[in-house]
């Protein structure tokens, strides 16, 4: 159907330009022949096609500009004529004559022209004629083409000042009114467009409506171009009667297209000396026109001008009333107006918080009446809204002086509170941003709850795993950029971070705990500091008080559970403590550290690898008098013994046989137990072996014998007298026995590691010195 | 001329939030050809950063380190060198460089890389070379007050290969490098 449709307007447009230029080539003939009654015959069987009512706008327009542009040989006819004697009036009536009255008015505007050009009436009768004869074109579609031929053919001829046609006093003045009524009548055949026709085809009339637009709009572009309209005129007369014709046209397409056209048409000085005029027609517009985007384009111009005529407060009104008047536009629509006007103030008056303060004061207050809000793009808006002022300042501590910036955040739903927080704590490792008191930390904290617990009615089950990790991560890394070199405030700033990662529940303690630790723990090494008075002031932070809360910190872990991370932190802090030399503290990480190993830590793996953290540790501890050491130690080569594998066995053995050994402490040097260590690491190696032959039929590795041997050398050249040369010779025997031996199987990882020990040994051998002679006795 | 990133500790996002923002912006996909990490990264954020810097990445696994999965010590070979990584919470006592030379016999490497001190190291010791690229960003640690944030970038050409460490010291970034050539030494059969 629609097709049939285009291929008839093609066809009606064919017929109508050929018709038309069939009667232009007569036209045309008898202007050569100077037959003036002929021209005007054939001029008006010409124009009788531009009366036809089925093209749509963009084929009338063809038809149109053909029309026009033989309009215009006839103009210059119709001046020849003159100058041969004939009278412009008389010009002027003859053409009136024309049978039909569309042509008869394209005719007539025509010899207009040549009639204001001769002088002989003033140009504004002549307009004001033209203008209202023009009425008698009431069908929308002729009557905007007709009208716009008027307007083009008198802009150069309108009575302005300065130019040739200027009148008297009143000049630009009826000037101006010729613009302003032929703007108003079209302005209503537009709008007539909408109305016309069956309901069902609303779509294509509104899409034909677009096409004309410019028809109308054009006036307001010749309005401003008229020099003699200077501020007062506009301000006076020229803006008020224009907003009087959007506002009383009562229609959506017009009232949108045409507001937007002042604003761009007119000089942007004109609309910051007329904004409350400009602003109060916003109120008055029906409800379904998009005021955000004017206005948003209205202030983007403004925004562009530095000196602000009270702009903001004028702004901030009439969007005040707009939204007041308009009691039911939804929520969407106020926060994007709210979210336009904290662009442009940010923009033009980033110094003035208050004026920010107030946007989002009135948006809160906006807000207060809906309840959470549900609709996806208010809540995609009310994060723009809240970032703006992130993205200014680029500095989270001037954004928390906004008083109602937490207030906007109170009405979003949890999950926009999350989106929010990231997007804050971004802002805050891009600009590396300082936060440096308890109290804007305390403030940032409770803005970003939503990463920090579980708010009321969030869907907690719905989490994706790894987004929840990332958020967590996130809060992580927010707690390594709060800092502050006082110490008294950075503790503060400690306490306060820990009460509010304490509300996460178990869930978030293992990403949010580890990141707090360090940093109290950095803060008692800041407290260890030469600058720092050792005789402290009562109740200013020291380093015990810093361990205490440590401990208890920690202790939330074994809620969620987590008795590996635990374990490490504890044995973290009891190195701390061992640097500050607080014994009793040390000692009590430890038995914390060991009663998890004890009764949480059941995983072979994680024993593995726990044993050897605390065998560490404990290895570099000096803090410790002889019986706590001697407690510490017996248990950790107790609990090494007792690994469940043999070879795990074996080597945490012989690890803790540096715990009788620390090399810069000589009452630490006990030659004696660590023979026994390496002693008893060989028994569990050679139960290793047999254990293999029993199971497996063959020995197994050497390894372990290897690494012992390792481990003999390593005391030997320590000067650890209980260990010979002999001793060393004895198990490198034992080694290339059990090597050779039958049950072997072979392994070429071991035979290498035994090579270059042996390697090491002739090294050590070649040395010369008090190493080589250490080192003579062994053979290879 | 191969280049290889030895790099670890960084410890994200428990003890710091970042890499410095100077390593970032020297640290440019397409420039290195392997990479070797100590370990303690320690989340799965930091490994995939590694990854689009060089898809040749080689992990050993520290104790804060989100995945398990890593091993605990790797060989792999490089040109003329065998290398060797291992985070080195295993090898008692810490920092040991006695005990490291143990795990440098047992794993019968060249070069020898770990962690876990965060103090940048690299020395000969008969015959090997232990590297500890220290840590990359100046995370906390009970060894030592002072952590510069640091890593190392080997060049690895033929039997010799310079060691290059970076070290960020009051906001600059300062280059130091170390030779060390191997000697093709012919191994003795026993």
């Amino acid at each position: 159907m629609m097709v049939d449709g285009v291929e008839d307007e093609e066809k009606w447009l064919a017929a109508g330009i050929a018709g038309l230029q069939q009667n232009a080539f007569y036209m045309h003939r008898a202007l050569d022949s100077n037959n003036l009654r002929d021209a005007l015959k054939y001029s008006a069987q010409m124009l009788s096609e531009l009366r036809t009512s089925k093209l749509s706008p963009q084929k009338y327009y063809q038809l149109y500009m053909r029309a026009f542009d033989e309009l215009r040989k006839l103009e210059m006819f119709f001046k020849e004529e003159t100058r041969r004697g004939c009278s412009i009036i008389d010009l002027y009536e003859l053409v009136q004559h024309a049978g039909n009255i569309l042509p008869r008015l394209y005719l007539l505007c025509t010899v207009g022209s040549v009639y204001i050009k001769s002088k002989e009436a003033p140009a504004k009768d002549v307009l004001k004629d033209l203008v209202e004869m023009c009425r008698g074109i009431q069908h929308p579609v002729r009557g905007l083409f007709l009208r716009s031929y008027l307007s083009q053919i008198s802009r150069d001829k309108l009575p302005d000042i300065g130019s040739e046609y200027e009148g008297d006093a009143d000049t630009v003045n009826d000037a101006m009114e010729f613009v302003l009524q032929n703007f108003t009548e079209m302005n209503k055949l537009w709008v007539r467009m909408q109305h016309q026709g069956p309901a069902r085809e609303k779509d294509k009339r509104e899409k034909e409506r677009s096409e004309l637009r410019d028809l109308v709009g054009k006036n307001l572009h010749v309005l401003s171009q008229i020099e003699g309209v200077d501020l007062d005129m506009y301000k006076e007369t020229v803006l008020p009667r224009v907003l009087e014709q959007v506002v009383n046209c009562k229609d959506e397409i017009a009232q949108c297209y045409l507001m937007d056209c002042i604003i761009q048409v007119f000089p942007d000085e004109y609309h910051l000396q007329t904004l409350e005029i400009l602003l109060g027609a916003f109120p008055q517009l029906q409800p379904s026109v998009d005021i955000k985007t004017v206005l948003s384009r209205l202030m983007e111009r403004l925004s562009n001008y530095f000196l602000q005529v009270e702009a903001f407060s004028k702004l901030n009104n009439a969007i005040g009333k707009v939204i007041e008047a308009q009691a039911d536009m939804p929520i969407l629509g106020a926060v994007t107006l709210y979210s336009s006007l904290l662009t442009f103030t940010l923009h033009v008056h980033p110094d003035r918080l208050d004026y920010a303060d107030q946007v989002l004061g009135a948006c809160v207050k906006k807000l207060s009446g809906e309840g959470k809000l549900e609709d996806n793009r208010a809540t995609k808006q009310i994060v723009a809204l809240l970032s703006a002022p992130l993205d200014k300042y680029n500095d989270i501590v001037t954004v928390l002086k906004l008083s109602n910036y937490p207030s906007v955040m109170e009405y979003v739903d949890s999950e926009t509170n999350k989106v929010m927080a990231m997007v804050i704590i971004q802002s805050i490792m891009k600009n590396n941003t300082q936060i440096s008191t308890a109290d804007k930390v305390g403030a940032l904290f409770e803005l970003i709850k939503g990463l920090i617990r579980d708010l009321d009615g969030a869907a907690h089950d719905q989490v994706d795993e790894d987004d929840f990790k990332e958020e967590q991560n996130s809060v992580a890394r927010l707690i390594q950029m709060l800092q502050n070199d006082d110490t008294e405030e950075m503790f503060k700033i400690i306490c306060t971070v820990r009460k509010h990662i304490l509300t996460g529940g178990p869930k978030r303690l293992p990403f949010t705990v580890p990141p707090l630790v360090f940093s109290s723990l950095k803060l008692v090494r800041q407290l260890q500091g030469p600058e720092e008075n050792p005789f402290g002031e009562e109740g200013s932070t020291t380093p015990k008080k810093v361990f205490q809360l440590l401990n208890q910190t920690i202790e939330t872990l074994y809620g969620v559970p987590a008795p590996e991370l635990a374990l490490r932190l504890y044995l973290q802090c009891a190195e701390a403590a061992n640097d500050s030399d607080l014994e009793p503290v040390a000692y009590e990480f430890f038995t914390q550290a060991y009663i998890l190993y004890e009764e949480e830590i059941s995983d072979s793996r994680a024993q593995v690898t726990a044993i050897h953290l605390i065998i560490g540790t404990l290895q570099r501890m000096h803090v410790f008098g002889v019986e706590n050491r001697d407690t510490l130690t017996h248990k950790a080569t107790g609990y090494s013994a007792k690994l469940l594998k043999k070879p795990d066995q074996c080597r945490a053995v012989y690890a803790c046989s540096h715990l009788f050994w620390v090399d810069d402490q000589d009452n630490m040097k006990d030659g004696e137990r660590v023979l026994l260590c390496l002693k008893r690491a060989l028994r569990i190696a050679n139960a290793a072996q047999q254990m293999s032959n029993a199971t497996r039929g063959s020995t197994g590795s050497v390894t372990l014998f290897v690494e012992i041997l390792n481990k003999y050398l390593y005391f030997f050249e320590k000067g650890n007298t209980q260990i010979n040369a002999a001793a060393i010779q004895s198990l490198i025997e034992l080694i290339t026995a059990e090597m050779q031996s039958e049950s072997n199987s072979p392994d070429p990882a071991a035979d290498a590691f035994f090579a270059s020990t042996l390697r090491y040994i002739q090294f050590q051998k070649q040395k010369g010195g008090a190493v080589g002679e250490k080192y003579e006795p062994i053979k290879v | 001329m191969v280049l290889v990133l030895a790099i670890g500790d960084l410890h994200i996002p428990h003890r710091a939030s970042d890499l410095p923002q100077k390593f970032k912006s020297m640290l440019v996909p397409g420039k290195i050809q392997h990479i070797i990490c100590t370990g303690n990264l320690s989340i799965k954020e930091v490994h995939d950063y590694l990854k689009s810097l060089c898809p040749d990445l080689h992990v050993t696994r520290g104790e804060y380190d989100e995945d398990s999965r890593y091993p605990e010590t790797k060989t792999l070979t490089i040109g003329q060198f065998k290398l060797g990584i291992c985070h080195g919470h295993q090898v008692i006592p810490w920092g040991d460089l006695d005990s490291l030379a143990m795990l440098q016999r047992q794993l019968d490497v060249d070069i020898l890389v770990t962690g876990h001190t965060h103090q940048f190291k690299a020395y000969k010791h008969e015959g090997g070379v232990v590297i500890n690229p220290g840590s990359a960003t100046g995370a906390y640690s009970s060894f030592t007050f002072d952590v510069n944030p640091s890593f190392v970038l080997m060049d690895i050409d033929g039997l010799r290969v310079v060691v290059y460490v970076y070290e960020l010291i009051d906001g600059e970034v300062k280059v130091d490098k170390i030779d060390f050539k191997k000697t093709a030494t012919t191994r003795l059969a026993h």
